[in-house]
């Protein structure tokens, strides 16, 4: 399977974005080169703006730049992105709706080297407790370049989650996209996946995997996180056994909670949640390595889905 | 051109302005006295002098913007927007109620309201953003920013300076409201920060500090920082907390006092008197 970055997909799309839509204007805190904001920087100069390494202030100034009428990018790591800018991104940002575009890259614990101070377990969920704010996974480079399309017609602000490493590239660029629908990756009959980002295609993998033992596994990628609709989760839950969710996040707050929250009382199926247990990342060698190390591999998944069939 | 006619237009103005924001405050109820009174000669300035605004249309493409930073003042501002037509007087009874138009903090449900403050700290960024997209479209709009000086301690202030400075934003004015007491205090007791002046000259900009109570210092001065090119300029409003209410003067308890009947009809009775004097 090619793998591409979601990282270029979104530098890229900036620039060709920005070459239609003049409001378009992106800021950077000093890791412009590992964002790929860079990109912009040379094609549009004029509509750049280096912040310096100051999180609080990029905010609060995208905000500023959405209410006098434009479209502002901000982008540097998750963690620092939406952490070091929460009480910026509420009051500034989603309180007066501007149209605010947020990016947290090399988010989950795709940052594998750098450890727990940079690697984001968390920031995807608390974005999502905040009112109006729409929260985008993307589960490849395909996927992140329609994204950017979709984000620059939005009303309202958006956060959207880069992984740093290279993924496997298997949606279409013919697939229609929309913020708020889920996408079928797999079709099934016995248990259904619902996962987002680096877990669809470990989720795809797990199908594989659970198709040799004669079980069949529907994989539906989650891209948008929020708006998370009860009428999309239903329709793909219906015939189902059993139900899993994957994702990259802590478990408290992540998918699976959030999922769980909007069917509880309606749906009676077993229910299985992969994700981050109430502990920080760590530093590792690989992405791989932190997968296997943190329970997120297609393994984990297959024996979550085996598990919820068995209940 | 500045004139006698106009200076007492102003003064009178600052003096309706506080009537309002004791309107608002009523009878038994915590309000931000202080912190609005201090500011509203440079608000009747800002709002019915120096700011380009279409009083027919509150958003009208080619008005200033004013952003309170301070946001806990948002009374002073709300008196000046009603005084504006921008919603009708009897939204000044029902501030902070359920059914009322105003919030108890700046929101862009209230017409002439420009961004959402008020958690300390953010407004010299956002006035920052909004600068900078005005000289990007090439725009004269010009942004003015009103800080306060307990808030001076709030990092994200000082992030802002430095980014306005790195910008060489010269389309928006701050304004300090040095009125030297804060929410549990005199700041010199709280948390002091001195030589704010020169912190901010450091910072690079320009620094005007003037009688935040007097009409003409406060218009000359932001003559003069509109006049500088190339980098930002501050006006530091030397100011008195709880200004024109005798016995709320400089009185850290009216930083979000009570006003009792008596001290309600008192209240009134003063600002009402010196109107009389202008």
């Amino acid at each position: 399977m090619e793998k591409k970055s979601l990282r270029l997909a979104y530098g890229e799309a900036l620039v060709e974005e920005g070459k239609t839509n003049r409001d378009i204007v992106v800021l950077e805190a000093d890791l412009g080169k590992s964002t790929m904001s860079c990109f912009f920087k040379e094609a549009y100069p004029d509509r750049y703006f280096e912040m310096g390494i100051a999180e609080q202030n990029m905010a609060s100034t995208a905000a500023g730049l959405a209410l006098a009428g434009k479209i502002p990018f901000y982008s540097t790591f998750a963690v620092f992105a939406v952490g070091r800018a929460y009480d910026q991104i509420r009051c500034g940002i989603a309180i007066p709706e501007a149209n605010v575009r947020i990016c947290g890259s090399s988010c989950g614990l795709s940052d594998f080297g750098d450890g727990k101070t940079h690697q984001s377990i968390e920031e995807a969920n608390i974005m999502c407790t905040i009112p109006g704010m729409t929260v985008l996974n993307p589960c490849d480079a395909i996927e992140t370049r329609k994204m950017m399309k979709a984000m620059v017609k939005h009303q309202g602000p958006v956060y959207i989650r880069i992984n740093r490493n290279d993924l496997p590239v298997y949606t279409s660029t013919e697939d229609e996209y929309e913020i708020g629908k889920m996408y079928r990756i797999v079709e099934g009959s016995d248990v259904v996946i619902f996962a987002t980002g680096a877990m669809v295609w470990k989720s795809v993998e797990a199908a594989a995997i659970l198709t040799a033992e004669g079980i069949s596994a529907e994989v539906i990628n989650v891209s948008s996180l929020k708006p998370l609709r009860k009428e999309e989760i239903l329709k793909y839950v219906g015939g189902k056994k059993a139900i899993v969710t994957a994702d990259e996040s802590t478990k408290i707050g992540g998918l699976g909670s959030a999922i769980a929250s909007l069917i509880i009382g309606e749906v009676n199926l077993p229910f299985e949640q992969i994700g981050v247990n109430d502990e920080f990342g760590t530093s590792a060698h690989s992405y791989e390595e932190l997968l296997v190390r943190y329970g997120l591999t297609e393994k984990d998944i297959a024996q979550a889905a085996r598990k919820a069939l068995t209940k | 051109m500045v004139n006698e006619v106009m200076i007492k237009e102003l003064k009178d103005m600052a003096l309706q302005l506080r009537c309002n924001v004791l309107e608002m405050i009523g009878v038994g109820k915590a309000g931000h006295w202080g912190g609005s009174s201090s500011l509203a000669e440079a608000i009747a300035v800002l709002y019915f002098h120096s700011m380009k605004l279409d009083k027919a249309n509150p958003k009208g493409p080619e008005r200033d913007r004013l952003l309170l930073s301070k946001g806990h003042a948002a009374l002073i501002q709300y008196a000046a927007l009603c005084e504006l037509g921008y919603f009708p007087r009897e939204e000044l009874k029902k501030v902070k109620s359920l059914n009322g138009l105003l919030q108890g903090h700046p929101d862009l449900s209230v017409p002439g309201i420009e961004a959402v403050t008020g958690s300390l700290g953010q407004g010299l960024s956002l006035g920052v953003g909004m600068a900078l997209a005005f000289r990007l479209d090439k725009k004269s709009n010009h942004v003015y920013v009103i800080m306060g000086d307990g808030e001076q301690s709030e990092g994200q202030l000082w992030e802002a300076a430095m980014a306005a400075s790195n910008f060489k934003i010269d389309n928006l004015t701050a304004f300090l409201d040095w009125n030297k007491i804060q929410a549990s205090g005199r700041t010199e007791e709280i948390f002091s920060i001195p030589n704010l002046d020169k912190k901010w000259s450091a910072f690079g900009w320009e620094v005007i500090t003037v009688d935040g109570h007097d009409i003409e210092s406060i218009i000359g001065a932001i003559e003069q920082a509109k006049r500088i090119k190339g980098k930002p300029s501050l006006i530091i409003l030397d100011t008195i907390k709880g200004k024109c209410i005798s016995f709320a003067e400089n009185t850290p308890a009216y930083h979000n006092g009570i006003f009792d009947n008596a001290k309600y009809d008192q209240a009134m009775a003063e600002l009402i008197a010196q109107k009389e004097m202008v």
